[in-house]
């Protein structure tokens, strides 16, 4: 099942050109035998933040090493602007950030950024690039001499060097501070609005839940689940049992009522007592709260939230 | 642009050109400031110069009258030229694919042969810099003769040189699990060096080991040198340069597998 996002609304003439990058029915097997990808399709669109998540081994890597032209699928075909990303000419309007252990450590900050604004025939204009990645006052460094959060910052530099107009972050925030974070995401935000594409993965789900347009799940290499946020929480659980797509949202609170009365309440579909906490997932929670605050005069501690994408993504990579 | 046409800027030749001679003259510039390796691979060969051709075996000649330490010039040139092309680009590479700095070159327009070129450049500097450091010290403190023609001849062997080892250098880098590069690249370093009569002449190794030194590099390379510097040497001119370039082409091909076979299993 999957909810996919209509195509942003774009001016007529370049109507045609919102698909950006396409896998189409990719299969991708190793020469060990694994099967990494089984027939994948996925399209990105122009001036979209696209999220790919899944657990480790569940096929990401290969299908983002797909689209950046580093290897070649077995069956189907990976398209990026309409062309090969294994050629390079291709990537010329591409910029990628990846977990890099070690980068050349005795060149300077700016060298690094002028080697690879070298690349591209209309790179971005060095001060902006410093400043989009905020990097003032340690362009003179060498890399060796940074902080594991200011090497990022450099890599997230050189995936911008070139203007890109399709760019891959491979978890660009690992490591950095709650600044620096808020920072590269007001930075990632802005790609979009200019109308580039960003294909983003993570680890970290408040990330992609904070950034992305749209969420693609990926496990043991397929696609299980593609959505907006809200929609991927709600058919994470949904996959637990409870209704279809109907947004839900999370109740907690402090009650004597007993499990089989609030499972009896209209638009409960779960609930659980942990520790003394009783926690309920409903499709109509302010139906809800009214019956459960009426039949319990002594509710307390009330918090009702929407469901962590965590919890929904853990239900969906657990169950399929 | 119209609704139909999608234009890729397109790679011109002067702007691979320009992205070749940046590459080089990074790779450069950074293994320069690499104290850790710029002074060893510069220092080593120095090192073992100034023991046994100025310090040991002082005044002494080969066979054809040449110094002693005339004919060690041409041995530490080739012993510097492949420490500089093993552990700068044979570990220097192991190092980079292992920590993903080369999918990172890779993914990026940079074409594939200005990150290859460049390392080579580097190992071609430092070849000229070790045998120009070797001349100086050999002239000023050895009393070596040399006349320049001579010297542009070692340099430039000592430049072409680095090409076949630079291309050992590679298929290490792609053979290699990056761990253990270190100690694989000891063990190529000193056995090929002392195996091919760097350290001491051939004729002074056992008969079993004489015939074998042909099949490296450095032997080929020490013989060229010899010759260039009036010093007795075995085999013929193009007998050792055809041996350097089928050794090159070896290793390129060598390279060339593993690095398919690196990528089809990752």
């Amino acid at each position: 099942m999957s909810a996919v996002l209509d195509p942003i609304q774009t001016s007529p003439y370049s109507a045609t050109l919102t698909d950006v990058a396409s896998l189409a029915n990719i299969t991708k097997r190793y020469a060990n035998g694994v099967i990494a990808l089984d027939n994948v399709s996925l399209t990105l669109r122009r001036g979209e933040i696209v999220a790919l998540l899944g657990p480790n081994g569940a096929g990401k890597s290969t299908a983002v090493k797909l689209l950046m032209g580093l290897s070649a699928p077995t069956n189907g075909t990976v398209r990026i602007f309409n062309a090969d990303p294994r050629h390079t000419a291709t990537r010329l309007r591409t910029g990628v950030m990846l977990q890099v252990g070690k980068a050349p450590e005795m060149l300077r900050v700016r060298e690094h950024i002028n080697i690879f604004r070298g690349y591209y025939p209309d790179p971005m204009p060095y001060e902006d690039l410093v400043r989009a990645a905020g990097l003032e006052g340690i362009e003179s460094r060498m890399f060796g001499q940074l902080s594991g959060g200011q090497k990022q910052r450099v890599l997230f530099a050189l995936a911008l060097a070139g203007d890109p107009d399709l760019i891959f972050l491979d978890e660009p925030t690992v490591g950095l501070d709650i600044e620096s974070r808020r920072g590269m995401w007001t930075e990632i935000r802005s790609l979009a609005a200019r109308g580039k594409t960003v294909l983003l993965t993570t680890h970290y789900l408040e990330e992609a839940d904070a950034l992305a347009h749209r969420i693609i799940v990926i496990n043991k290499g397929r696609v299980i689940c593609e959505g907006t946020p809200a929609e991927v929480k709600s058919l994470g659980a949904a996959s637990t049992g409870a209704s279809t797509s109907r947004t839900l949202k999370i109740i907690r609170c402090v009650t004597d009522l007993p499990t089989p009365t609030l499972l009896s309440i209209p638009g409960v579909t779960t609930a659980e007592l942990t520790a003394g906490i009783t926690v309920i997932s409903s499709t109509e929670p302010e139906r809800t709260l009214r019956e459960m605050l009426a039949l319990d005069q002594n509710l307390h501690s009330l918090e009702v939230a929407s469901p962590a994408l965590e919890d929904a993504f853990l239900a969906l990579t657990s169950n399929s | 642009m119209s609704a139909t046409t999608l234009t890729l800027p397109s790679v011109n030749r002067r702007s691979s050109l320009r992205i070749l001679l940046n590459e080089m003259r990074y790779e450069v510039i950074r293994s320069l400031r690499t104290k850790a390796f710029s002074l060893s691979a510069i220092g080593f060969p120095i090192m073992f110069y100034c023991l046994f051709g100025l310090i040991m075996n002082r005044n002494e000649n080969m066979s054809a009258g040449v110094s002693v330490a005339k004919y060690l010039l041409g041995s530490y040139a080739v012993f510097g030229s492949l420490g500089a092309a093993i552990f700068g680009i044979g570990i220097g590479v192991a190092m980079d694919r292992n920590a993903g700095w080369l999918e990172l070159k890779q993914a990026s327009p940079m074409p594939p042969l200005a990150y290859v070129l460049s390392k080579c450049t580097m190992a071609v500097v430092f070849s000229i810099i070790i045998v120009s450091a070797l001349t100086v010290l050999g002239i000023t403190l050895g009393h070596v003769s040399l006349t320049f023609a001579e010297f542009a001849h070692i340099a430039l062997f000592a430049a072409v040189g680095a090409v076949p080892f630079s291309c050992l250098g590679l298929a290490m880098a792609f053979l290699a699990p990056a761990a253990s590069a270190g100690g694989i690249a000891n063990m190529i370093y000193l056995p090929m060096s002392f195996l091919s009569g760097l350290w001491m002449p051939l004729r002074f190794l056992p008969h079993i080991l004489q015939t074998i030194a042909p099949i490296f590099p450095t032997y080929h390379l020490a013989q060229l040198m010899y010759a260039a510097l009036g010093a007795p040497s075995l085999g013929s001119t193009v007998s050792h340069w055809l041996s350097l370039l089928g050794f090159t082409l070896v290793m390129l091909g060598v390279t060339w597998l593993a690095f398919r076979r690196l990528e089809q299993n990752s």
